[in-house]
């Protein structure tokens, strides 16, 4: 489904990633673990379609197709979706307006129809039930205010509404309590599906639990240093980084 | 001859078609006066800084229309906010255009300035209000000179008007360029209630220079909710002064939609003569191309316990240069005041630029004040958010900007209008996204 190879990229002549290699497949979940700054971020966002980085070599496919040399919004509308580390809070834009002018714009670029109203209604109770969100919620300003846990529910309530194929969660465990780790995974739980595939970027096991991954890779310095299965991240929790860094030094 | 010289040698026509044995007209003589002495400002003068009246004042323009035009419903109806039920008070070129027009005497005065200047039965009102809440600069002073058309409104006491007034002043172009000096008087007697929406409309592409002066009575208890829709054509330029003076417990709330024409200055003022009043102005100004809009305010709070709100946001594209100028003075005897100033304005071009000066006057001790602007560009995160979304970058940047303006729309309290001004929007930033903020 997603093909990354060989993939170096720079910001401000920096280099960040130094050739990454990863295969995804519908109905498989990834975990990218590794120490900060080790490129984890980036490479969600250079897939996303993000111009500040530029791809030096390597290649992105989706489904077979090329989509390094595509707009964020085309990405988005070939099924590339990414849970924000830091979702923007956007003042005026109701989180309604916004999704629906994103499902309709997607729907355009495919040569579809708008959503009938109705339609859009019943998605947006029944998606919002899903992730346990107050219907107010939905009128306000798009992550205006919103506490850390509501601003990450809102992220995988987009993606519940945009239905992509591929999921890159970055950080979506980072600032949510226990109920609100349980709300979000089970709503990727039931989102998952042997048709799309998740990507999740984590620093921690304890998002693991809930969503099992069937392959686990260690980022350290912009390289995929270590692969496995799940154990690996409980491996990793147990004991650190280190033991990695010291494995690539020698 | 140079328009000020065309101007005042241009009186003594102007005398033949008045009545020059009035009140009024006295007030005329010695306006002329001072406007000869005075002329029109110029780029020395401090609050004329940014905006140069040069380039409009070169053209030669009639100042009296020389035929009356008449306009067919078809050709304005798209100027009109036709959707509901209002009062509409049209002028074509300067002159009353009563087919189009919707009027009444009834329990209320909703007509023309001609129509009472002259009246015996108007004249106690007229000696009370006409003038009385204006500053006297070279502007004002010409157009009370040569005041003799525009819209009248006196709201008598406990009168709730359920139907908005519509004020619109087309300019025909059957002059090659024209230019035109509507006044208007709006009185709000005790605790009434009226809309208000007011428009001026080029109809084709010669030049129009428009100096109007408004002045609003909000007497006590009283509530007026005024809107200005200024997005003329790129031949059109408009000087408003607007003046209003607020009597105590009374409310007054004014938005401009500054959304295109050649040069636009507003002179905006608010005089708070009483105890617990409130002045609310807002604004959104969108502009591209070399257009100019200059927004200058001045809220003069003199009794204690008033509050006055200023809410300005403004997108400039392309080489459009923006002023703000927002002066609040609280009055040592103002104690309790609540004075809140914002402009907000976000630059879309290298060229575009902006300069506000927000100023603050204050002689009072114990009194609640803040201002504050900021200068920006759409933020590159917000944008990618959206895109990410699969919201394209045009729209992705349509939504931004009106969520950036949306504050200032959510206050409109006419839906139809609010549409309206939507439209208007999304059209200028070339995008249908398919709702209503």
């Amino acid at each position: 489904m997603l093909s990354i190879k060989n993939l170096h990229a720079k910001v401000d002549d920096k280099d960040i990633l130094n050739g990454i290699n990863l295969e995804v497949k519908a109905g498989e979940v990834h975990a990218i673990m590794g120490p900060n700054g080790s490129g984890k971020s980036t490479l969600a966002s250079i897939i996303a379609g993000k111009e500040e980085y530029e791809i030096t070599s390597g290649d992105i496919d989706l489904n077979g197709e090329s989509i390094e040399d595509l707009s964020a919004e085309e990405r988005a509308h070939k099924g590339i979706f990414l849970s924000f580390q830091y979702p923007v809070e956007i003042p005026g834009v109701s989180v309604t307006n916004f999704i629906k002018t994103a499902i309709n714009e997607t729907r355009k670029a495919k040569g579809q129809e708008e959503m009938p109203a109705k339609e859009m209604l019943k998605l947006l109770k029944d998606k919002s039930n899903l992730l346990e969100i107050d219907r107010k919620f939905l009128s306000r300003s798009i992550n205006d205010g919103f506490s850390g846990g509501e601003k990450k529910r809102n992220e995988i309530f987009q993606m519940a509404m945009l239905e992509p194929s591929v999921a890159i969660l970055d950080e979506t465990d980072s600032g949510l309590d226990i109920d609100a780790l349980r709300i979000v995974a089970n709503g990727v739980n039931k989102l998952k599906s042997s048709k799309n595939a998740v990507i999740l970027i984590t620093h921690y096991q304890r998002l693991l639990d809930y969503i099992v991954p069937d392959h686990v890779h260690v980022l350290y310095n912009g390289k995929i240093v270590k692969s496995g299965n799940k154990d690996l991240a409980l491996e990793l929790e147990a004991k650190g980084y280190d033991w990695i860094k010291e494995e690539v030094k020698n | 001859m140079d328009l000020k010289e065309k101007l005042v040698s241009s009186f003594i026509a102007f005398e033949n078609q008045v009545d020059i044995d009035s009140y009024v007209h006295d007030i005329r003589t010695e306006a002329i006066k001072n406007f000869e002495s005075i002329g029109f400002p110029t780029k020395k003068n401090e609050s004329w800084k940014y905006t140069s009246l040069k380039q409009v004042l070169d053209t030669d323009y009639s100042v009296f229309p020389s035929k009356n035009t008449a306009l067919v419903y078809s050709k304005i109806e798209k100027y009109l906010i036709d959707d509901i039920d209002s009062y509409k008070i049209i002028f074509v070129d300067g002159i009353y255009c009563s087919h189009l027009s919707e009027t009444t005497h009834e329990g209320m005065d909703i007509c023309l300035m001609s129509s009472v200047l002259n009246k015996p039965k108007y004249a106690p009102i007229i000696e009370n209000y006409f003038n009385k809440a204006l500053k006297k600069d070279g502007i004002t002073e010409l157009n009370t000179a040569f005041s003799k058309e525009g819209a009248f409104i006196h709201i008598p006491k406990n009168k709730f008007v359920e139907k908005p007034i519509q004020i619109i002043h087309f300019n025909s172009g059957n002059e090659s360029s024209l230019m035109l000096q509507p006044r208007n008087l709006i009185i709000v007697d005790e605790n009434s209630q009226l809309q208000i929406i007011e428009r001026h409309q080029n109809l084709n592409e010669n030049e129009v220079l428009t100096n109007s002066v408004t002045e609003i009575f909000v007497n006590p208890k009283s509530i007026v909710d005024y809107y200005k829709i200024q997005n003329d054509n790129k031949q059109a330029s408009i000087i408003d002064t607007t003046s209003i003076v607020q009597e105590h417990n009374s409310v007054c709330t004014l938005h401009t939609f500054s959304l295109g024409g050649k040069l636009t200055r507003n002179n905006l003022t608010f005089a708070q003569k009483g105890e617990h009043i409130e002045s609310i102005m807002k604004g959104i100004t969108i502009i591209e191309e070399k257009q100019h809009v200059d927004h200058n305010t001045l809220v003069h709070h003199i009794k204690p316990n008033c509050e006055s709100h200023q809410d300005y946001k403004g997108i400039f594209d392309d080489s459009s240069t923006g002023v703000f100028n927002g002066t609040v003075v609280v009055e040592k005897e103002a104690q309790k005041t609540n004075a809140f100033q914002a402009n907000n304005n976000v630059l879309l071009s290298d060229k575009a630029s902006i300069n506000t000066k927000p100023q603050l006057e204050i002689f009072a001790d114990d009194v609640k004040c803040s201002h504050g602007c900021t200068i920006g560009q759409l933020d590159k995160n917000a944008l990618f958010y959206l895109k990410s979304r699969g919201i394209p970058e045009k729209e992705a940047k349509a939504l931004l900007m009106y969520g950036f303006a949306n504050n200032v729309m959510q206050s409109v309290k006419i839906p139809e209008l609010k549409n309206r001004i939507t439209n208007i929007i999304a059209g200028k930033l070339g995008v249908n996204i398919g709702f209503n903020l």
